[in-house]
C-alpha cells in the first residue's frame, strides 16, 4: 500500500518477537530424552532410573498433547494446562502460568509501606486478609515493633484471619461442587461466603481487598454491633455445613468422583514444597498456627485436621472440617476480645486521629507526611510466614532504610502448590483432571502476582 | 547458635530478627543446601532473588563479598519446627547457580521465576524457561535497571 509510511512499519515491528527464552509448553515425547522424562517424575518420587523406566508404560505413538485452558471455566481463572493424553488417560501434564502476571512485586517496590497493603491484598484475592497480615507482620518485624502491637489489634487480626479462612473454604466448596457438576452446591457455597463478606464489609468497608490490617495494627476499630454480626455467622453456618454433609459428603456419586483421585504421597508433597490442605491431606500434620504459632494461636484450642489417603476427597473433607475448626477459634476470640487500642501509638507509624487533624496544624502535617512520604524502615531483611487458607503465605522484605521496600517478595502457596498437579494427575482420567485442579484450589491472582 | 551454625557449615551466619541466616559462597552453595537437607530441612519453602544494584552497601557479615544479585532460599524443618535462610551472592558477570532441583524438586517453578525476573540462570535445571513473562520478552523485570513505564506493550505472534 502506498499510503503506508515508514512510521507504521516501525510501529508494528515492536510487536514482533525479538528474543525467545525457549518454549514454556509441554514438549512432545519424541523431542525429549529419557533422562529428562525421568527427572519429571523420578526426582520427586525419589526413584532410581530403573524404577522410572518401569513406570514408563506409554507407547511413543498414539499420544497427543492438548491444551486445557487458559479460558476453561474449571481452571479457576487463567491457568493453562498442557496434557499429554493417551486416549482418556493423562500421562504428563504441565501447568503454564503467567497470564495474570501484572508485576505486583515490582509495584511493591514503588509503593511505601503505608501503601503496600493495597497492593498485596490484591494478590491472592480470595484470602486478602492473610496477605495483608503477613505483609504487616514482616514490616513490623523490620521496625522492631512486632511485640508492641496492642492486644486488641492482634485479636481483631485473628478474628478476621479466621473468618477469611472460612470464606475462602466456603468458596472452595462452591467451586469444587461446580467443577464436579454439583451446581446447586455452587449457589450454596457462594451464598454462605457472601454472609462472611457482608460482615467484612461492615468492618472494613469492602467485601474484598480490604487493606484493613496495616503495619502497626488495623485501620479502624470494630464497629458497633460487630459481635452480633459474628454471632449471626456462627449461627447460620454450622447448619449450612450440615446441609453440605447431607448434599455431598455422604453422597455416593460425590465419593465416587473424589475418592482415590489425585493421590499425593507425603514424600511427594514435602519434596514439592506443598503446604496447607494438600500437605495435610497426605497425612503430614503441619499447620503454622499450631506448629510455629504467631499472634495468640498458641492459646487457642483447635484441631489440625489431617487426611490419610492424600486424595481429592481428603482435601475436600479437610477444608470442610477446617471451617468448623475456624468457627471454634472464632468463638474463643469472641470470649477473649480485649478492649483497648486497635493500633500502636507509635507516632512514627500511626497517623494522628481524625479529630486531632481539625484542631492541630502539626497533626495535619504529620498525617500528610505519613500518607505521602510514608515512614522509614530500618535496614535489614526478614521472612515471615503465616498459614493462609491455601498453605503457607510468606513475605520476604529487604529494606534499604527508605520508606519503600527495596525488595518485596510474596511466597504464595498457590504458586508452589500447582506444581503438584502433574503428580496428582499422572495416570488419571481427563475428567478427573478437573477434580484435581479444583482440589488444589489455586488462586491465579496469587500464582501470577 | 550462630557460631555453631557457622562452624557446622563452614560459612558466616547471623540471626537478625531471631531468624538464622547462612551466607555460603558461590562454591559452597549446593553443598551447604545438601547438608541442610540431610540435617532435616525437609522442605524448601521459598527461593527468590534480590537485585542489589542500587544498594551495594547493605550490611553483610565479615568475609562475605557483596555482589549484585543475591539468591535467598528459605528452608523448613518440619520435624524440629525450625527455619533457616540461605543467602548466596551471585556476581553479575557470572549470574548462575547450580539448580536445587535434585535436592528439592519444588524449587523448579521458583528457580524459573528467579531466572525470568532477574536473569540468574540455574545450571542443570530441567526446564529453564520464562514462567511469568511471555517467552519472547526482553529483559528481566525485577532487575533494578529495568526501565518501568517506558516499554511498549509486547504481544506474542501479533505481527504486522
Amino acid at each position: 500500500m502506498s499510503t503506508e509510511t515508514e512510521g507504521t512499519t516501525d510501529y508494528y515491528s515492536r510487536f514482533q518477537a525479538g528474543t525467545s527464552e525457549g518454549d514454556q509448553g509441554l514438549r512432545p515425547r519424541s523431542e525429549i530424552t529419557a533422562k529428562e522424562l525421568m527427572r519429571e517424575v523420578g526426582s520427586v518420587l525419589r526413584m532410581s532410573e530403573a524404577d522410572v523406566a518401569s513406570l514408563d508404560d506409554a507407547p511413543d505413538d498414539e499420544t497427543m498433547i492438548i491444551n486445557m485452558g487458559p479460558q476453561h471455566p474449571s481452571t479457576h481463572g487463567v491457568l493453562r494446562l498442557m496434557l499429554e493424553l493417551q486416549g482418556e488417560t493423562v500421562l504428563r501434564c504441565k501447568p503454564v502460568i503467567g497470564y495474570l502476571h501484572t508485576g505486583m512485586e515490582k509495584t511493591g517496590e514503588q509503593l511505601t509501606y503505608t501503601q503496600g497493603g493495597t497492593n498485596v491484598t490484591r494478590m491472592d484475592y480470595v484470602s486478602p486478609i492473610a496477605n495483608e497480615l503477613v505483609f504487616s507482620m514482616a514490616t513490623e518485624k523490620l521496625l522492631g515493633i512486632d511485640a508492641d502491637i496492642p492486644d486488641r489489634a492482634v485479636w481483631i487480626r485473628m478474628l478476621l484471619a479466621e473468618l477469611n479462612r472460612m470464606s475462602s473454604h466456603l468458596l472452595f466448596m462452591a467451586t469444587n461442587g461446580m467443577d464436579l457438576g454439583a451446581v446447586s452446591m455452587m449457589i450454596y457455597g457462594w451464598r454462605e461466603r457472601e454472609e462472611v463478606l457482608r460482615f467484612f464489609q461492615e468492618v472494613t468497608g469492602l467485601r474484598m481487598n480490604h487493606n484493613f490490617i496495616r503495619p502497626g495494627g488495623v485501620a479502624a476499630d470494630l464497629p458497633a454491633g460487630w459481635r452480633d454480626g459474628v454471632l449471626n455467622l456462627l449461627d447460620i453456618i454450622p447448619d449450612r455445613l450440615d446441609e453440605y454433609d447431607i448434599l455431598m459428603t455422604g453422597q455416593p456419586i460425590w465419593r465416587e468422583r473424589l475418592q482415590g483421585v489425585g493421590v499425593i504421597t507425603p514424600t511427594e508433597a514435602l519434596a514439592l514444597g506443598a503446604t496447607g490442605p494438600i500437605l495435610r491431606s497426605a497425612g503430614v500434620e503441619w499447620d503454622l498456627r499450631r506448629d510455629q504459632p504467631y499472634m495468640y494461636y498458641d492459646e487457642m484450642e483447635f484441631d489440625v485436621v489431617v487426611g490419610s489417603y492424600g486424595d481429592c476427597f481428603d482435601r475436600y473433607a479437610i477444608r470442610l472440617a477446617e471451617i468448623r475448626e475456624s468457627m471454634k477459634i472464632v468463638r474463643q476470640i469472641l470470649d477473649r476480645m480485649p478492649s483497648g487500642d486497635y493500633r500502636i501509638q507509635d507516632k512514627k507509624v500511626t497517623p494522628p486521629p481524625r479529630a486531632r487533624i481539625d484542631e492541630s496544624m502539626e497533626a495535619l502535617i504529620h498525617h500528610f507526611k505519613i500518607f505521602t512520604e510514608g515512614f522509614k524502615v530500618p535496614e535489614g531483611e526478614v521472612y515471615v510466614g503465616v498459614e493462609s487458607p491455601r498453605g503457607e503465605i510468606g513475605c520476604y522484605i529487604a529494606s534499604d532504610g527508605s520508606a519503600n521496600p527495596y525488595r518485596m517478595h510474596m511466597r504464595d502457596p498457590s504458586f508452589v502448590n500447582i506444581q503438584c498437579l502433574p503428580h496428582m494427575m499422572r495416570g488419571g482420567l481427563v475428567a478427573d483432571a478437573v477434580a484435581v485442579i479444583s482440589s488444589v484450589d489455586p488462586v491465579l491472582g496469587g500464582v501470577d502476582r | 547458635m550462630t557460631d555453631q551454625l557457622a562452624e557446622t557449615f563452614g560459612c558466616p551466619a547471623t540471626d537478625l530478627h531471631e531468624q538464622d541466616v547462612l551466607y555460603p559462597s558461590h562454591e559452597q552453595y549446593f553443598e551447604v543446601i545438601g547438608a541442610l537437607a540431610d540435617d532435616g530441612f525437609s522442605m524448601c519453602v521459598d527461593l527468590t532473588g534480590v537485585d542489589y544494584l542500587e544498594y551495594s552497601g547493605r550490611p553483610l557479615p565479615d568475609g562475605v563479598q557483596a555482589e549484585r544479585f543475591e539468591v535467598v532460599v528459605n528452608l523448613l524443618d518440619i520435624g524440629q519446627r525450625r527455619r533457616i535462610r540461605v543467602r548466596v551472592q551471585v556476581p553479575e558477570s557470572d549470574a548462575s547457580l547450580p539448580s536445587l532441583f535434585d535436592i528439592y524438586p519444588g524449587t523448579e517453578a521458583m528457580e524459573r521465576e528467579v531466572f525470568d525476573m532477574f536473569g540468574v540462570s540455574f545450571t542443570d535445571h530441567p526446564d529453564l524457561t520464562r514462567i511469568l513473562m511471555p517467552e519472547d520478552w526482553e529483559g528481566h523485570p525485577l532487575r533494578k535497571d529495568y526501565d518501568v513505564g517506558t516499554i511498549p506493550v509486547q504481544f506474542k505472534e501479533a505481527g504486522a
